[in-house]
């Protein structure tokens, strides 16, 4: 992120950063310091007896071969969801971006699933596959296929991911569409003249200068992934069956919000947060690098 | 070739619409239904074009629990565009700085910015709460917006365009003599139209979807947003009115749609008009 | 479209209940009360409220719905931390332990009534009903509201066509044994062949309208809805066993889970069974399989009484509502059921005045009126509270115009309420729920045994239940 052009002066940028600043530190480290403090007591939820008991939160929590399994779960869980709403985006984008006839319709069209309230699409995807009542999942069970995401856990997180992703994809859509309008056009006709074509083409001239805007995208689907998808699991599966689709996040929920167990709900958010920042060191590193930001 | 091309790209697209576009038909036929159909397993993808009355009946009158649905989407409407905007505003100028300056606690400031993706609401309900009602926020409508315009993606989203943009050009405004806010005006922000157009539409539908923090912080039914709205008319321990609920969620779509449809003309322009 | 505009005009009665509380300050005492009661019942909450502003001119009563139960919970939780509580708030059967450890977060009934003098009796309510919410000795925690039991529910038309008599439906688990037996050879299995026959010509089938109406679905003898409640914890109440020590908990915070019992184990291995056999399908969890049984799915579904109205409104067949069926082997007779759904709490807050408590206890007495109970129970599909309130609805007649809204009733007054009946008295209910349910889902997966699974639960469920015991400080 250096750059060698650059202004001067460092009252107006502190002036300029301050307001966001500001909020963070209100909305984000008040209560994410509450959350640090939490994890370390012993408290009812009205929080009438607060108890400090040091790390024995986090002891039992990776104590807890189920916790363990919910961590893998959710890595693949996440670059599952990310995988596919980037992969069908792109698809998708590339194809928009053309001179096609429809076009700006194509393009309302892509961002509808965005714009479906969670607690609506998780209804919708229900009246696709459930066994009994859904269009898919009838047409599956009278075909001899067992398709029974109630007790069958591969299927329930098929769906859930095939639901997540399905709402996560127009943001990607709409993007990589950005991004793509906003490569000169003089360049491709560069690339054109010096006869490249298609795929190739588009993997040495087109994907390089996406990056920026593919890098952004490859952290805001996993972050999708591992935190917004709380409400469209829970709504579908409530993590189940047994703990098939239990990620992180709807574990948090479930243990803070329904099983109002705050120390450790509040043990499990540090974790997360602390992966999660890891995680984005280790992309920024790498990926970040590579993409030239 | 080039024909062909054209023909794949109708073909993927057009199987996409209808990837998309299928559910949400559902939910159109759903509204157009008896009340029950959905839960005898009824649901057909065709339409009852005559039964159309559940849109104005919600329109005007409401459903089961829920004040006239024109009243929440005044109430969504706002808040949505006031997360947008705020969000925008706020992340533009910071990654301006972050980016185009060089100030003590420069790579702090971004890094406490930028961690700020993880923390989603439903994790610090409590404390958020406790500290709206220290602001004395609770249950007004700026309780509603601000706590959701802490956020770190927009922030992430400039600071990788404005990374992207040459030195030349930074360069040139400066021989120039335009200072940093004419630089931000004149050219930073034409330059990155594009994806603020499209950062606004998701920020503006993000806010537009927000469940849990409005349910939590207002009290008053004058606040309620059209997706609480929804959650309100599902019903638990009682049979729910799908057709109304599917008529409010399709109407619920119509706001971001116009968004998206009067965004368009910046989706397509952006960079390319601005860089002359 | 109401539901059961029929009885509009029983439930019409007009309410004349005279201000109970006067209080003489010219400004009227603003009170709120939380709730989690969507839809119809939203629509109920919202008359209720009307009504008791007309009958109080100095007390004004708002209502405000904050999402499911536990997001109503957690409001309502988060709000007292900022001082800010609700002087009423709803909260689900399964939050009780939490709000008794809520110390002075809240104030119980008996000590509402104390200190506003007004004049609430346990003895109004069901036994059944106020033994959940009322400490061991006798005196009312929290306000009973919402109530319902498990029922049987069962397909008329089905049992017709399987030769079995609808006005005769099982009444213990052999007895449902045998009949699913029965219903799966002459009614689902026939059913299901014609189905295969018809979507095997029509490959578009998964498209066609009205498919399911159409014989598009595939049926099964028996389901159930809420697994937990029904199957376990109110099996327990049933044959008067425990489903946890120290009185299913009533007793003391220090209450391990029993419910790996061979009585229990038999009864998860009777479901495992039917599962295999063909008879059984699981649903999924809580009220998810409701909808089996009211699109004529299953012949047998058992579930909350508060289903009623769904089942009413949908189902295309004739339906009969009966009591729950009980095991000779483990007990002689059967027992009473009790409740679920959810009651209402006084909650504090800093500069709550003595005006705003009298008010809640107002609004509290008001609830209990005969007439406003038969009112909500004939309009909600709950069951009265109060025992003046069923007699009312027995009066007016309505039992009699729709059989089998008394089986719920029947099922609470069954037996005389012994510890083992009067409920589950757990901290953090909901969570041994979730590892209860978990538990039996790889159950029927195939992934362990009856007894595992129920071992497991008791292991998992005992380190939630001392946790919770020491964030409580017990």
């Amino acid at each position: 992120m250096e750059r060698r052009t650059i202004f001067a002066g460092w009252k107006l940028p502190m002036l300029l950063v301050a307001p966001q600043l500001v909020l963070t530190f209100v909305f984000f480290y008040w209560p994410a310091l509450v959350a640090a403090y939490e994890s370390l007591t012993r408290t009812d939820a009205f929080g009438i007896h607060v108890t400090f008991v040091g790390l024995a939160n986090f002891r039992s929590l990776f104590a807890d071969p189920l916790y363990r399994a919910a961590i893998l779960r959710t890595v693949g869980f996440c670059a599952a969801v990310t995988a596919l709403a980037l992969g069908l985006g792109m698809v998708l984008a590339v194809a928009a971006d053309r001179e096609l006839r429809g076009r700006d319709l194509y393009r309302v069209l892509m961002i509808w699933p965005y714009a479906v309230a969670p607690a609506v699409s998780a209804v919708l995807w229900i009246l696709l596959l459930n066994p009994q009542i859904g269009f898919v999942g009838r047409f599956l069970v009278t075909h001899g296929i067992r398709w029974d995401y109630a007790l069958n856990g591969n299927q329930a997180m098929l769906m859930v991911v095939l639901a997540s992703a399905w709402k996560q994809v127009s943001y990607n859509f709409i993007f990589v569409l950005a991004g793509l309008q906003s490569i000169p056009k003089a360049v491709i006709e560069a690339a054109r003249m010096d006869g490249a074509r298609g795929w190739y083409r588009f993997r040495t001239v087109v994907l390089p200068l996406l990056s920026p805007t593919l890098f952004f995208l490859i952290v805001v689907d996993l972050v999708y992934a591992a935190f917004d998808t709380f409400g469209t699991i829970w709504a579908m599966t409530e993590g189940g069956p047994a703990q098939a689709t239990q990620t992180l996040v709807v574990k948090v929920y479930n243990d803070g919000v329904v099983n109002l167990d705050l120390g450790s709900s509040s043990a499990q958010s540090v974790v997360l947060m602390v992966g999660v920042v890891a995680l984005t060191a280790l992309q920024f590193r790498f990926l970040g690098r590579r993409s030239g930001a | 070739m080039r024909r062909t091309g054209n023909w794949l790209a109708h073909t993927v697209l057009i199987l996409g619409a209808l990837l998309f576009v299928l559910p949400i038909w559902l939910a159109f036929c759903a509204a157009t239904l008896d009340p029950a159909a959905i839960d005898r397993g009824e649901l057909s993808l065709i339409p009852r074009l005559g039964h159309l009355g559940s849109f104005w009946g919600v329109l005007a009158h409401g459903g089961p629990g829920v004040p006239p649905v024109w009243r929440m989407l005044v109430v969504s409407f706002g808040m949505a565009l006031a997360i947008a905007v705020g969000k925008i505003v706020i992340s533009i100028l910071s990654a301006f700085a972050v980016v185009f300056f060089r100030f003590p606690l420069r790579r702090a400031a971004f890094w406490a910015i930028f961690v700020t993706l993880m923390l989603p609401v439903e994790v610090r309900i409590i404390p958020t709460y406790a500290v709206m009602g220290d602001l004395h926020m609770i249950d007004t409508f700026p309780g509603l917006a601000v706590p959701l315009i802490a956020s770190a993606t927009a922030t992430l989203l400039f600071r990788q365009t404005f990374a992207a943009i040459p030195d030349e050009l930074v360069e040139a405004a400066r021989m120039d003599g335009a200072g940093p806010l004419r630089f931000l005006k004149d050219i930073l922000i034409p330059v990155s139209a594009a994806n603020l157009a499209a950062l606004f539409v998701i920020l503006f539908v993000y806010g537009w979807n927000q469940y849990l923090w409005p349910l939590v912080v207002a009290t008053s039914p004058s606040l309620d947003t059209i997706v609480i709205g929804i959650v309100k008319m599902i019903g638990i321990d009682t049979s729910t009115e799908w057709n109304k609920v599917m008529a409010t969620a399709v109407i619920a779509l119509i706001p971001p749609v116009v968004v998206v449809v009067s965004m368009q003309r910046w989706f397509v322009r952006g960079l390319t008009e601005g860089e002359k | 479209m109401k539901r059961r505009t029929l009885l509009a005009g029983a439930a019409a009665a007009p309410v004349a209940a005279a201000p109970i509380v006067k209080v003489l300050a010219a400004e009227p005492v603003k009170i709120t009360w939380w709730h989690a009661m969507s839809g119809a019942l939203g629509d109920q909450v919202a008359r209720i409220t009307k009504q008791f502003n007309a009958a109080h001119k100095d007390i004004v009563l708002t209502s405000v719905f904050k999402g499911s139960y536990p997001d109503t919970l957690n409001a309502s939780i988060a709000a007292w931390r900022a001082g800010k509580a609700p002087n009423v708030t709803q909260v689900f059967d399964v939050g009780t332990g939490t709000m008794l450890a809520a110390g002075p977060a809240v104030k119980q009934i008996w000590q509402l009534a104390k200190e506003t003098g007004a004049d609430i009796k346990p003895a109004t309510y069901i036994p059944a009903v106020r033994g959940y919410y009322s400490l061991p000795d006798g005196r009312l925690a929290s306000m009973p509201f919402n109530s319902s039991t498990a029922v049987m529910w069962y397909n008329k038309d089905a049992f017709k066509m399987a030769g079995l008599d609808p006005e005769k439906p099982p009444q213990t688990w052999p007895e449902v044994l045998q009949a699913a037996r029965v219903l799966k050879a002459k009614w689902a299995d026939p059913l299901n062949a014609q189905t295969k026959a018809t979507t095997k010509g029509t490959a578009a089938s998964a498209a066609k309208p009205n498919a399911a109406s159409k014989g598009g679905l595939i049926r099964y003898a028996v389901t159930t809805s809420w697994l937990t409640w029904i199957q376990f914890e109110e099996f327990s109440a049933i044959h008067n066993i425990p489903f946890a020590s120290e009185d299913d908990g009533f007793k003391g915070l220090g209450a391990v889970l029993q419910c790996n019992s061979p009585a229990h184990v038999a009864q998860l291995q009777r479901f495992m069974d039917m599962e295999k056999e063909g008879t059984f399908k699981y649903g999924g969890r809580d009220s998810a399989p409701d909808p089996m049984f009211y699109t004529g799915v299953v012949a047998i579904g058992f579930g909350s009484s508060a289903g009623r109205g769904d089942i009413v409104r949908n189902a295309k067949f004739d339906f009969g509502e009966a009591l729950m069926p009980w095991d000779p082997a483990v007990s002689k007779e059967p027992h009473n059921t009790f409740i679920g759904g959810a009651s209402l709490w006084a909650m504090t807050s800093p500069h709550r005045t003595a005006a705003e408590y009298k008010a809640a206890a107002a609004f509290f007495q008001f609830l209990a009126l005969p007439e406003q109970d038969a009112m909500w129970a004939q309009n909600s599909g709950y069951v009265p509270v109060t025992l003046a309130g069923d007699a009312l609805s027995r009066k007016q007649g309505y039992y009699e115009k729709n059989p089998g809204t008394d089986v719920p009733i029947k099922s609470l007054l069954r037996s005389p309420v012994t510890p083992y009946t009067r409920g589950m008295r757990l901290g953090r209910l909901p969570e041994i729920r979730n590892i209860l349910y978990e538990e039996c889902e790889l159950a029927f997966a195939g992934k362990q045994t009856a007894k595992q699974a129920l071992d497991k639960t008791v292991t998992r469920g005992n380190v939630v239940l001392r946790s919770f015991q020491k964030s409580v400080g017990g």
